[in-house]
């Protein structure tokens, strides 16, 4: 204890996570585009990034929040169909469409997280389900009728939207999930994140710390949205064809199972989770059919055996790793049993 | 704003701070539930830098009062005015930053988080930076950050923290739990702080130890103080001022002799001697 630790700067820690992001984008894309594997491996890894950027968003209001919506595809719907028609209306080359309509698809799915926000998150727990879980609904059902009802030809009902450029590759979706992660993880380390997190301890100690807990909540809530309607702009491009069944409310739980199973809170978790949930169906494509039972299963599973999710609230840390190497303590909370819990990343 | 109050005539100690607007005031507050009415007539007023302590059998509707000078509660009549302004219609939040701080009885700490984090988000109005500055992690949060840092090192300091700084907060020994709470209360900048019971669950060195902490705070943070607490030692001990309530009424006001040898007080703890 007596000689001083290393500690690796900022700047340092945020070039070596850069560089190895870079590295992982660049060798997969070469992995990939080289024809030495399977063609659908392609869409796999798009989908993907997608599941994992949906994962990390629900992350935000489930594991940071506290809370437990149960709409968060609906917010992917927002955003999908919100960039698709922006990018089949308007006569913008898709090159430069796509990233302007990820970037409305998550702002009109921010705005309507406000909206929702504001009124369901004066509920807690189960009754903030139930709200969620209408929400999401009226989505897709809005979604489904909106043309034949109000006479628009917008969505396309339930025959889908056509024709929207497939834009999506493994590049832009896993920069995508690069951003998103980056973005949360620099919220959630800041005066604002400290605050989410106050809520989900302890509202009423977060109240009387000066915390501002409905203009956190709201704003905690609408973040999760948009990066939800960014994963949903890159689903639209994935696609090519949106169909409001598409978000319906097996997804919600589809995504809410996989921050479960990697840990509420924890961002490393919820990417793991989504890596495997979604590739172990695309692995054993016999097994498709029994995708639910597996799904049940392991949430049964995990529950019984490890309440927290595989990952509890641990963060992965670069920089952590790095610094424990330098210091010759990488072992050393597992010498001791268990580790202390997660420090600053 | 700041609007100044004439002649805060009931002071506890009226010969200090005399001619200054009291940190806080109440004006004949009170609260029903129901038909029962917890708190009727609470009067008082605080000066800027004074110790004073509430005292009454339980049920006296002592936490209440906290509750509504938080603003948990918002008053049936009567009104609070922190540093001259009416709390009215403020959330709790604003209530805080408009300088009330508070700790809780059965103890409210951020539990999975570390104890540098409680203190920081005790500070969180003293940052300003924006949600996309942080974000993007522009110098304005970089800069505002290590500065509060350093403002909880030095605070942990004070209170013989430094050591626990990466530590869960749950795992914390009683003593320091408490201890962590009056520090992350302090953080928020508080002009008054009420401590809710901090003696409770403490043996007598524990609390002769916080007894110092109190005196220390004042001391050193310039601030008025206020608590509720059961231990007579403690509350004769540091108070300047006491009031003691009784089913939602205050049944006497003054400095701690004054309250030991009121026949009053003597009665609601020990009834009445049989003629």
């Amino acid at each position: 204890m007596s000689k001083k630790r290393f500690t690796l700067p900022n700047w340092a820690a945020y070039l070596i996570n850069a560089a190895l992001f870079a590295a992982f984008i660049i060798g997969g894309n070469a992995v990939l585009s080289s024809g030495a594997l399977p063609s659908f491996i392609t869409k796999v890894a798009m989908l993907i990034g997608i599941q994992v950027i949906a994962a990390v968003s629900l992350n935000i209001s489930t594991g940071y929040l506290g809370q437990l919506p149960l709409g968060h595809a609906g917010f992917m719907a927002v955003g999908a169909y919100a960039s698709a028609i922006f990018m089949t209306r308007t006569g913008i080359p898709a090159q430069l469409a796509f990233p302007l309509g990820i970037v409305i698809g998550a702002a009109v799915a921010g705005l309507f997280g406000v909206l929702i926000g504001i009124p369901a998150l004066r509920l807690k727990g189960d009754y903030l389900a139930i709200i969620t879980l209408g929400f999401g609904e009226i989505i897709r059902v809005v979604l489904l009728n909106i043309d034949s009802v109000l006479g628009f030809k917008l969505t396309n009902g339930a025959a889908g939207l056509q024709g929207i450029p497939k834009t999506t590759t493994f590049v832009n979706a896993w920069l995508m999930v690069g951003l998103t992660c980056f973005l949360i993880h620099t919220f959630m380390k800041s005066r604002h994140g400290r605050a989410v997190l106050s809520i989900r301890e302890n509202e009423i100690a977060a109240e009387s710390c000066g915390i501002n807990i409905t203009y956190y909540k709201t704003l905690a809530f609408s973040l999760s949205a948009a990066f939800a309607g960014a994963a949903g702009a890159l689903y639209a491009g994935y696609l090519g064809i949106l169909n409001p069944s598409n978000f319906g409310f097996m997804k919600s739980i589809e995504i809410l199972v996989m921050v479960v199973l990697g840990g509420m809170g924890s961002m490393a978790g919820s990417i793991v989770a989504a890596i495997v949930l979604t590739a172990a169906p695309e692995a054993l494509r016999a097994f498709d059919d029994y995708r639910m039972i597996v799904y049940s299963l392991l949430l049964i599973a995990t529950m019984i055996f490890k309440p927290s999710g595989l990952l509890g609230r641990y963060d992965f840390s670069m920089k952590r790793i790095i610094e424990k190497c330098v210091n010759g303590e990488l072992f050393a909370s597992f010498r001791r049993g268990r580790g202390k819990g997660a420090e600053e990343a | 704003m700041n609007k100044l109050v004439k002649e805060p005539s009931y002071n506890l100690i009226p010969e200090r701070d005399l001619g200054k607007t009291p940190i806080l005031e109440c004006r004949r507050i009170g609260i029903d539930f129901g038909g029962l009415s917890a708190v009727d007539e609470f009067t008082i007023a605080i000066g800027r830098t004074e110790i004073c302590g509430i005292i009454g059998p339980n049920g006296a509707g002592k936490t209440t009062i906290f509750n509504l000078l938080t603003n948990v509660y918002r008053p049936t009549r009567g009104s609070i005015l922190v540093n001259g302004v009416d709390t009215l219609g403020m959330t709790t939040d604003e209530v805080n930053r408009r300088g009330v701080a508070r700790t809780f009885q059965n103890i409210r700490l951020f539990k999975d988080l570390t104890v540098e984090e409680n203190v920081l988000i005790g500070l969180h109005n003293s940052m300003n930076y924006s949600v996309a500055s942080s974000m993007l992690r522009l110098p304005k949060y970089w800069k505002q950050e290590k500065e509060a840092r350093e403002r909880v090192r030095e605070l942990l300091h004070i209170f013989h923290m430094e050591n626990m700084t990466a530590q869960q907060a749950g795992s914390l020994p009683y003593g320091a739990q408490r201890r962590l709470e009056i520090v992350r209360s302090l953080a928020t900048n508080p002009g008054i702080l009420l401590l809710d019971e901090p003696a409770a669950g403490m043996n007598p060195s524990e609390t002769a130890e916080l007894m110092e902490t109190i005196r220390k705070i004042r001391d050193e943070f310039h601030i008025a103080i206020m608590l509720i607490e059961h231990d007579m030692k403690l509350v004769m001990g540091i108070c300047e001022g006491i009031a003691v309530l009784n089913y939602g009424r205050i049944i006497a006001k003054g400095t701690p002799d004054e309250i030991r040898n009121n026949p009053v007080v003597i009665e609601a703890y020990l009834g009445k001697e049989d003629e």
